[in-house]
């Protein structure tokens, strides 16, 4: 596989050797750039995310979308960005200005953190720490803070209700989504994210595959418990229109507005490329034992695979998301604490078990 | 619906709904789309089914002769005042028979709902609804139509009322010619 690594150290030694920077400038100027890299990434993949959104929509409820601006609609939403842009930012007069104003920052802040975790080729981690996926969860979790203190600011009872709902959901979810996150790391045996990428190169070394059943099922619940987490699909009743109009961001115009919207786009792809980095081989090409077809397979970059891998999750929960109706609020957290929580425990103790005892699916 | 399923039944049950929803959606998601693309293809593919009710019209024979009696049963059956119709009573000088005569037939399009009850309550088969659905204009005004005045010939659309273009589905019909 092309290692990203040689360009990240020749870029590095480009600045530090021939440009003879000092060690200040050069991190500096690396993390500027990777920095501007990120927020690009983010704001192109949310629109593609969003066009995608609407597009698989339509086709569920037998349309066919926007077709009018650009080529098959491909530019309207660059259209609705223009239009958000343009919108005036109000504030609510009894508003909590502070926390009115903070709470869009900080579901973006969560959103674009754990967004930098995912790993987008070999050698193109941004941020790896030995505690990589603890970190994600808990970075994750700024996430229903903003969510929560945008409800609260805005002095609005629907809001209120929505946050409500929001962050008994989130927190719920968060636990069983940590679970599986743990069972993955019983098998890879490491927290790096880059570390259980690379566990699972080789053939048939996908942990869905070396787990068989309990990661099969790990990757079931992770699926369920990320819905939930990104607030979507049949788990939406933190922004439920029919009855809370919009939910917590119904006070935000504008950008305000426009952070959440992003948020909930990306939050939805970062779910999915952490179950494709967890349990789908991150950028590991399909390698099936086959000589031939394993080398023409590693020639494929591996940000492709990982964002072929990582749509094909996104079209899995926009299938599921459009299927399904709205839970009630109880029937949430009795599927949470009453099936999925228990469920999760039972692949940690399985996975445990399959690990000790070598049950694991490899081929030498 | 008293749930007596046990835990397990349950989890058992819920896959079996959740697995044939998901069936039911795929299966939509490649069903070919019948949305028309309608200013596009208003003069080549579009299609109007003959049953659909754009507005109402008097039917004539091939002397333009309406049937219309001016009996009022239309006025009566409409639920929104949408019909109004003048009369007067003429006497047949030859039989000496006085016959009810109609003056003016006033169709409000822009209070009609296309209930049809008109239509319905209609004795004499005079009156019917076309699929001619271009019916916007500027001015409320113009929406007020005299039935007995005009002779409808077909609205703004070629060979819309025997329904215009086959009923295609899945084309994405934006042919302009």
């Amino acid at each position: 596989m092309f290692d990203f690594s040689i360009v990240t150290k020749w870029f590095d030694e480009l600045l530090r050797v021939t440009c003879g920077l000092g060690n200040f400038s050069a991190i500096l100027i690396e993390c500027v750039l990777v920095g501007l890299i990120i927020l690009i990434a983010y704001a192109v993949l949310a629109i593609i995310l969003i066009f995608m959104e609407r597009k698989v929509c339509a086709y569920f409820q037998c349309r066919i979308g926007p077709v009018r601006v650009g080529w098959w609609g491909t530019l309207q939403v660059l259209a609705d960005v223009l239009k958000m842009l343009i919108k005036e930012i109000f504030i609510v007069d009894k508003a909590d200005k502070l926390l009115y104003y903070l709470a869009p920052f900080l579901v973006i802040a969560a959103s674009v953190g754990t967004f930098s975790f995912l790993p987008w080729n070999n050698g193109a981690h941004i941020l790896d720490f030995n505690v990589g996926i603890f970190l994600v969860t808990a970075v994750s979790s700024i996430g229903v803070l903003g969510v929560f203190i945008a409800g609260w600011a805005s002095n609005n009872k629907y809001s209120v209700l929505s946050a409500m709902r929001g962050a008994v959901q989130m927190i719920s979810y968060e636990l069983s989504l940590g679970l599986c996150l743990i069972s993955a790391v019983i098998l890879t045996g490491t927290m790096q994210i880059s570390g259980i990428v690379e566990a699972q190169t080789g053939p048939w070394q996908w942990l869905i595959f070396q787990g068989h059943i309990p990661a099969l099922l790990a990757f079931l619940v992770f699926c369920v418990a990320g819905n939930a987490e990104a607030n979507r699909g049949p788990f939406d009743l933190a922004e439920a229109e029919s009855e809370l109009t919009a939910g917590y961001h119904t006070e935000y115009s504008g950008m305000g507005f426009g952070f959440y919207y992003l948020a909930e786009y990306l939050n939805l792809f970062v779910i999915s490329g952490l179950a494709t980095t967890v349990f789908l081989g991150g950028w590991a090409p399909v390698n099936i034992g086959v000589e031939a077809f394993d080398a023409v397979m590693d020639l494929i970059p591996g940000l492709f695979w990982f964002l072929a891998k990582t749509f094909f999750v996104v079209f899995l929960l926009m299938w599921i998301r459009w299927t399904f109706p709205r839970l009630r609020v109880d029937q949430i957290l009795k599927l949470e604490w009453k099936y999925l929580m228990p469920l999760s425990l039972v692949i940690l103790v399985l996975m445990t078990v399959c690990v000790a005892f070598g049950w694991t699916f490899t081929i030498a | 619906m008293e749930n007596k399923q046990s835990y397990f039944g349950e989890v058992k049950s819920a896959f079996k709904t959740l697995a044939l929803g998901m069936k039911v959606t795929m299966k939509e998601y490649f069903t070919p789309k019948s949305t028309e693309q309608y200013p596009e293809n208003r003069k080549t593919t579009l299609h109007v089914a003959k049953r659909h009710r754009g507005r109402l019209v008097f039917k004539r024979d091939e002397n333009e002769n309406y049937k219309c009696t001016a009996c009022t049963m239309c006025e009566k059956a409409c639920p929104n005042g949408t019909i109004k119709i003048l009369s007067e009573m003429v006497t047949n000088e030859e039989t000496g028979r006085k016959k009810k005569q109609l003056l003016d037939y006033e169709y409000d399009l822009g209070d009609c709902m296309f209930c049809e009850l008109c239509v319905n309550a209609c004795n004499f088969d005079a009156i019917e609804f076309t699929n001619d659905f271009e019916n916007a204009v500027f001015d409320r005004s113009k929406l007020v139509l005299h039935l007995d005045k005009e002779i409808y010939k077909g609205g703004s659309l070629p060979n819309l009322i025997e329904g215009g273009a086959d009923w295609e589905v899945g084309t994405f019909n934006t042919k302009k010619k």
